[in-house]
């Protein structure tokens, strides 16, 4: 689904990370883990096509995919439901509803509450939803656990799960070892800037 | 370098956006009401500035007026994709697949029926309030129709350009303020010569030869100076 060979991405003619090679076929999971400032956002970044690598070749051949970063897109004037329905008209999903991603995620209770009102729990939340609206094949997620409650990770967890049993795959940077449950299924790590 | 097939059609997606951006903008009406009245405050000085002069007032109404337009214009600009640099919502259209060509024209749009209509709508208010002669209200209103949307296409580009600057929005009218100078001479050129009684068309010819080759460049240009923000 992703396949990137010798990637490298310099900043101020810097390497940020070692060059990276993987090939992540569907089912798979790149963890990157790593302290701060090692190059994971970055990393995600890149392979989400947002920044382009100084060197190396990244090639995708998922259909289609979805990035959750550090900030969330969501307008603070527009109310949950809005946001949601706002990406599934832009992106041309139709499949799943706002209505049922939202009461999949636990926002039902807010749907209508202007996001400005919304906790940084539940703004993640309304990431994770946009994420299942998207029916993307390849999930990027950078640091998919911050701010979520004990419910929330377990959520991320178990959406994370489903997708690659239903074939998807996905790239998930987290600075935190608290998810190494997560080892068995994982096909790469990413430490200190290299990938082993 | 991964390019992603985007799922909904081009046009879905920029109508998406037009609907969402009017109702934001109709949402933050402080942001939707600033322009207009930044433009009536601007235009409502100059008579008390130079003193109440009928005939005077009415000689230097299209440059008053479309100064003003200016002004207006360029303050409202650095709003046309902060917000969507600023929570990510950029970073989404870039991996949406849609070509960021497409979404940059349907925020200029969305900018001009938001900050550049009203101000073709107050312009036969703001001509009566200068004295301009009646007979070249429609020349004022037409430069204004071509002009204003000249104006929003050439400064996404600088908008695009300073985004990812702290203080984008000062070195913004630096940049876009020379680009603006052939549309004012060309715009007031036109309603002075329609005062005078002379052709005036060939100005009108020029600002149209401006609009159609600001919209076949500037979202280029636009797009591509939002991936270099962006990057």
């Amino acid at each position: 689904m992703l396949s990137a060979s010798k990637i490298n991405f310099e900043r101020y003619f810097e390497p940020v990370f070692k060059p990276v090679s993987f090939d992540l076929d569907a089912g798979g999971l790149l963890l990157i883990t790593g302290a701060n400032g090692c190059g994971k956002t970055t990393l995600i970044r890149v392979l989400a096509g947002i920044l382009h690598p100084t060197s190396g070749t990244l090639s995708m051949t998922a259909a289609n995919m979805a990035y959750v970063g550090h900030y969330l897109a969501i307008k603070d004037d527009l109310s949950v439901i809005e946001n949601l329905r706002f990406m599934r008209d832009f992106m041309g999903t139709s499949q799943r509803s706002a209505q049922e991603v939202i009461a999949e995620v636990g926002l039902e209770r807010v749907k209508h509450n202007q996001a400005r009102n919304l906790s940084a729990g539940q703004r993640k939340r309304c990431g994770l939803a946009r994420l299942l609206l998207s029916e993307a094949d390849l999930w990027l997620l950078d640091e998919p656990y911050s701010n979520l409650d004990v419910e929330g990770v377990d959520l991320v967890d178990r959406l994370l799960l489903r997708h690659l049993e239903a074939g998807g795959s996905a790239v998930v940077a987290t600075h935190g070892a608290h998810r190494l449950e997560w080892h068995g299924t994982v096909d790469y790590f990413l430490e200190s800037g290299a990938l082993t | 370098m991964n390019v992603q097939q985007a799922n909904g059609s081009m046009s879905g997606a920029f109508f998406a956006l037009v609907r969402r951006d009017l109702l934001l903008a109709f949402r933050r009406r402080t942001e939707l009401l600033f322009p207009v009245i930044f433009l009536l405050v601007v235009v409502s000085l100059f008579p008390l500035g130079i003193g109440p002069s009928p005939q005077l007032l009415g000689r230097i109404a299209p440059g008053v007026i479309w100064i003003a337009a200016l002004l207006a214009t360029v303050i409202s600009l650095d709003a046309l994709f902060r917000s969507d640099y600023e929570d990510g919502t950029l970073e989404q259209f870039v991996i949406s697949g849609h070509p960021l060509t497409l979404i940059a024209l349907a925020k200029i749009l969305t900018h001009w029926l938001v900050a550049g209509l009203p101000i073709v709508l107050m312009s036969p208010l703001l001509a009566v309030w200068m004295n301009l002669p009646s007979g070249t209200l429609g020349v004022m209103v037409a430069t204004l129709i071509i002009g204003t949307p000249i104006l929003s296409l050439i400064g996404s580009i600088g908008v695009g350009l300073t985004i990812s600057l702290k203080r984008g929005g000062q070195l913004l009218s630096l940049l876009v303020f020379p680009l603006y100078v052939p549309i004012l001479i060309i715009a007031t050129a036109a309603v002075m010569a329609s005062a005078d009684a002379l052709p005036y068309t060939q100005f009108l010819g020029l600002l149209a030869a401006g609009l159609i080759t600001s919209l076949t460049l500037a979202p280029f240009a636009a797009a591509a100076a939002l991936k270099i923000s962006l990057s």
